[in-house]
């Protein structure tokens, strides 16, 4: 196999990796280091700083797409960036030091959660409880589009979601994903934000917490161009094509097989993390 | 702004300045997904060129991702990318792509410093300045 032939096939499995990340909600960053390791044999390293990259850009990419229904909390997420991007630089200092079985573990039990709370999330109704001390401080609480026309939301529990979200950034940093799953649990189920709130916020906060971790990567010499071009030409491509194709498709089924993929991948990674064979 | 919003008759002025701020926060939002929109596409042209050019001339031998080495200077300082770019290197290229795709999120939060600013949003001033901060920390503190 030539470069060309290896940089065509991972940049087809990128693009495909991007579509079914982006039709199914879980995001392309989540295979794609399960993808380089297991399958194309390439170092754990390497893999996590093309993922990385190509994080940003879906981030960065759907962003207008995101922000056009005006659900994004602008305030909670910038808030919320404090936490994640010191959470990214701790993390990716932190992949410097640990064995690369170690980050295969973690990786692996990350992808189980993040597969597991694809399965189970679902929209809660808009709990209106009294306005909270801090977020009302913060000038947080805000209204979004519902079908009952705008709607008003109080953010709650301020703390407790900053915490999180610095776990977030931690492990966003520490293995290259954007750990929109995390995101989401920090705002829906711990700040009661409306869950459409939650996820686009959750984007709009990815590429920030990403680039944080992206430049320590990038200056340590973890992200090497002829990779990191069709894994990031590939998941951008495709995101945006499933973000198009998202309008009328049954996504249904196919979260459920997509979410049974990442578990298979996250224990392989978990198997081989303990074999040592990273 | 062509749609309305709904409110209740009677809405105090809290709920008013909360509608302002709203449209406020979505007119930055739909410039800021512009913005973004825009730098990736040039960061993604870039790495485009930067791959035709890199596989044109790096045919055989195949790269061996399996032993991580670490990238060389040229390739993981600032400097050491524009020179490589400029002398019109496929891997410069792509890096000078991937620099600006990092950037990209750097842009959306130092625009927001300046929205605050104009919206005199002084605590959100503060809180976009400190992101911002963070992330030169890590775009520049790195080496060490």
């Amino acid at each position: 196999m030539n470069t060309l032939e290896l940089t065509g096939l991972i940049g087809l499995g990128s693009l495909l990796a991007g579509f079914l990340g982006a039709l199914t909600g879980l995001g392309g960053g989540v295979v794609i280091v399960p993808m380089l390791t297991l399958l194309f044999g390439v170092d754990i390293r390497y893999a996590i700083g093309a993922a990385l990259v190509s994080v940003i850009a879906t981030s960065s990419g759907a962003a207008a797409a995101y922000v056009r229904d005006g659900y994004s909390n602008i305030r909670v997420g910038m808030f919320l960036e404090i936490a994640t991007t010191i959470g990214a630089l701790c993390g990716a200092a932190l992949a410097l030091h640990l064995r690369v079985s170690s980050i295969a573990i973690i990786f692996g039990v990350t992808l189980l959660y993040s597969a597991y709370a694809s399965y189970r999330q679902k929209p809660h109704p808009v709990e209106n409880g009294a306005p909270d001390r801090i977020a009302t401080w913060l000038n947080m609480d805000s209204a979004f589009p519902s079908e009952n026309g705008l709607e008003t939301y109080h953010v709650r529990r301020v703390p407790l979601g900053f915490l999180i979200m610095y776990v977030a950034g931690l492990l966003s940093g520490l293995l290259g994903i954007g750990s929109g799953a995390v995101k989401v649990l920090a705002m829906d189920q711990a700040m009661k934000l409306p869950f459409k709130v939650s996820t686009t916020t959750s984007n709009f906060m990815i590429g920030v917490t990403a680039a944080a971790s992206a430049g320590i990567y990038l200056s340590r010499g973890y992200i090497d161009p002829g990779l990191a071009m069709p894994v990031m030409l590939g998941v951008l491509t495709g995101s945006l094509l499933g973000a198009r194709v998202l309008a009328g498709a049954k996504v249904k089924t196919l979260r459920i097989v997509f979410s049974a993929v990442i578990g298979v991948l996250a224990i392989e990674m978990i198997y081989n993390g303990f074999a040592g064979k990273f | 702004m062509s749609e309305s919003v709904a409110r209740a008759p009677g809405a105090s002025d809290a709920a008013d300045a909360q509608a302002t701020n709203l449209q406020m926060d979505k007119r930055i939002d739909m410039f800021m997904g512009m913005l973004l929109r825009t730098g990736v596409l040039v960061a993604a042209t870039l790495v485009l060129v930067g791959g035709v050019v890199f596989l044109a001339r790096h045919r055989v031998p195949v790269t061996n991702y399996r032993v991580f080495q670490g990238e060389p200077a040229e390739l993981r300082t600032l400097g050491g990318i524009f020179r490589d770019a400029f002398a019109w290197h496929g891997r410069g290229l792509i890096q000078l792509g991937l620099l600006l795709l990092i950037a990209t999120p750097v842009a959306r939060v130092t625009f927001s410093v300046g929205a605050f600013f104009y919206e005199r949003d002084w605590k959100y001033v503060a809180v976009s300045l400190l992101v911002l901060a963070l992330l030169f920390c890590s775009l520049f503190g790195g080496h060490g």
